[in-house]
């Protein structure tokens, strides 16, 4: 067995992967997000970016692919880990307590797979169109995939907005945790820093989740909307 | 303590209400059984208490209640209750054979568990095997070396930052309330502790590699869980070892399996 198997199929070898892939998928987020920032900065400016994507042909699917790879690898050993921690306790305390179990460490499974779930969905509305078809065909007067107003009316939409408020809760609480864990799972802990690596889990979710979350609020209070003549 | 005394004052007596864990054997399934009413002083320790009750039970020509025990002062290890779902009950940083019955209310229902893991199979009522622990020493949790007679103080130059880590996780001994508290039933806060004592003295370093390897190894094949970094070890750690000590693990075993050659003679076994 290669050293490189050895360490996956270990414990700690599982842990490093999930962290370093969880890691990976928030460089995702944080790029995601500053792209999605330009719907402030107008029509022009999303739809370009859109463009621009577009552009790069097979870098793109490099990226695309890349990005299912690591998904795909930080799921199926969270679950590898999840069977693996349920059954080191096959009898279960009849009277269960703890001292400091945190809700949002309980429910890594869940959220994550939450996450899972409204990343399908989020796909199928934006990137393949199959939800709110009408709009995912807009061409702006340049002739661009009009990617600003599919979102803007996408959000428009009360169930689009909430679930995607929904979905961003869960994803938070999935990084409140996540960020700081992941720190622990490398060995990066010292006194000097036990403060800061608490707080960056919470810091850096809660940023993303306003970040995303400005977008339809924005919508709703029409600070971004549809101009005439677009 | 001395607003929790106040309320048993003198020779008062207490009476609290046990369901306990009990199993013939490894295969029983096992099941709990309500003992009402057991009169105990507030003074006495929580294993005392049980003393009572088995001298009752055995009067009566009942079985009396397996528990582990051996110093009673809180250095050996050998206790492990788990007491209303907490490894050695409600007070921070003691051991269950150091808590008194004083803290808890008169008339308090209280259960009692055994460790529960895979790992720790249950060898009778609340008696479960921990020889797991013992075989992840035997892999890696010493130093190969003739240490010949004492050596003078302070011949070898330690530190004072580090001995004080390498004290500070030497205090674990060995009792299994981190697995028994953990979600995931895992060994990370023991294998932790081992391996942050040695790491930090100059005597462990030519080991270290080699001894995160052996040990986590050994870990993961006797079926402990993983880690979660729920820190409810860190929480109930009757000697209040810090999580500090899984990250130097989590920091070895990379860097372990990153940079070191596997040699033949590797994988378990004392050298
Ligand atoms: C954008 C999406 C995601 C990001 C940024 C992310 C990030 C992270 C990070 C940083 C960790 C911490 C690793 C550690 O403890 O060291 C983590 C853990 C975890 N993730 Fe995700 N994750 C994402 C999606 C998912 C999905 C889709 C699942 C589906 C099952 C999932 C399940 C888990 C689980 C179960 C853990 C805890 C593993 C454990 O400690 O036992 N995550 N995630
Ligand atoms: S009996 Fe020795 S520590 Fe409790």
């Amino acid at each position: 067995m290669s050293w490189v198997c050895r360490l996956y199929r270990s414990s700690l070898g599982a842990k490093y992967v999930m962290a370093s892939t969880g890691v990976l998928l928030l460089g995702f987020l944080i790029a995601h997000l500053l792209g999605n920032l330009q719907m402030f900065a107008g029509a022009d400016a999303v739809n370009s970016y859109a463009e621009s994507l577009r552009a790069l042909g097979p870098l793109l699917w490099v990226a695309r692919i890349g990005l299912l790879v690591i998904a795909g690898v930080h799921i199926v050993t969270a679950l590898r880990l999840a069977k693996a921690n349920e059954a080191a306790r096959p009898v279960a305390y009849v009277k269960q307590a703890s001292r400091q179990v945190k809700p949002q460490t309980k429910t890594m499974v869940l959220s994550g797979l939450v996450i899972l779930g409204y990343v399908v969905y989020h796909l199928a509305h934006f990137t393949w169109g199959f939800v709110l078809h009408d709009y995912s065909t807009l061409v702006d007067t340049e002739g661009r995939h009009d990617v600003y107003s599919m979102v803007v009316y996408g959000f428009q939409c009360w169930w689009v907005s909430a679930s995607y408020l929904v979905a961003l809760a869960l994803l938070a609480l999935h990084l409140c945790h996540g960020i700081t864990s992941a720190f622990q799972t490398f060995g990066l802990n010292h006194a000097k820093y036990a403060t800061a690596i608490k707080l960056t889990g919470p810091a850096i979710a809660t940023l993303l989740f306003l970040g995303y979350a400005s977008i339809p609020v924005a919508c709703w209070l029409g600070i971004v909307q549809i101009l005439e003549g677009t | 303590m001395s607003a929790q005394q106040s309320g048993h004052q003198g020779h008062s007596t207490m009476k609290v209400t046990l369901h306990v864990w009990r199993q013939k054997d490894a295969r029983d399934p096992g099941r709990m059984v309500g003992y009402p009413n057991v009169e105990c002083s507030p003074d006495m320790s929580f294993l005392e208490m049980l003393d009572v009750l088995n001298e009752r039970l055995m009067e009566k020509g009942e079985e009396p209640i397996a528990f582990d025990s051996d110093c009673r002062e809180g250095i050996c290890g050998a206790c492990s209750l788990t007491v209303n779902g907490i490894p050695h009950g409600p007070r921070k940083g003691t051991t269950v054979c150091q808590l008194h019955m004083r803290s808890f209310e008169d008339g308090a229902e209280l259960f009692i568990e055994p460790w529960r893991a895979k790992a720790f199979p249950v060898l009778r009522d609340l008696v479960v095997d921990r020889s797991a622990f013992d075989r992840i020493i035997e892999a890696g949790g010493f130093v190969s070396v003739r240490a010949g007679g004492c050596p003078d103080g302070n011949a070898i130059p330690v530190p004072k930052e580090e001995a004080d880590q390498a004290m500070d996780a030497a205090a674990c001994i060995g009792c299994g309330a981190c697995v028994a508290a953990c979600p995931n039933a895992a060994a990370m806060l023991f294998v932790g502790a081992k391996i942050s004592h040695l790491r930090h003295l100059p005597q462990g370093q030519a080991e270290q590699k080699r001894r995160a390897q052996a040990m986590v190894d050994q870990m993961d094949s006797e079926g402990f869980g993983n880690c979660s970094n729920y820190l409810e070890c860190e929480a109930v750690c009757p000697k209040e070892i810090s999580v500090k000590v899984i990250a130097e693990m989590n920091r070895d075993y990379l860097s372990a399996s990153l940079t070191r050659e596997e040699q033949k003679n590797d994988g378990g076994g004392a050298g």
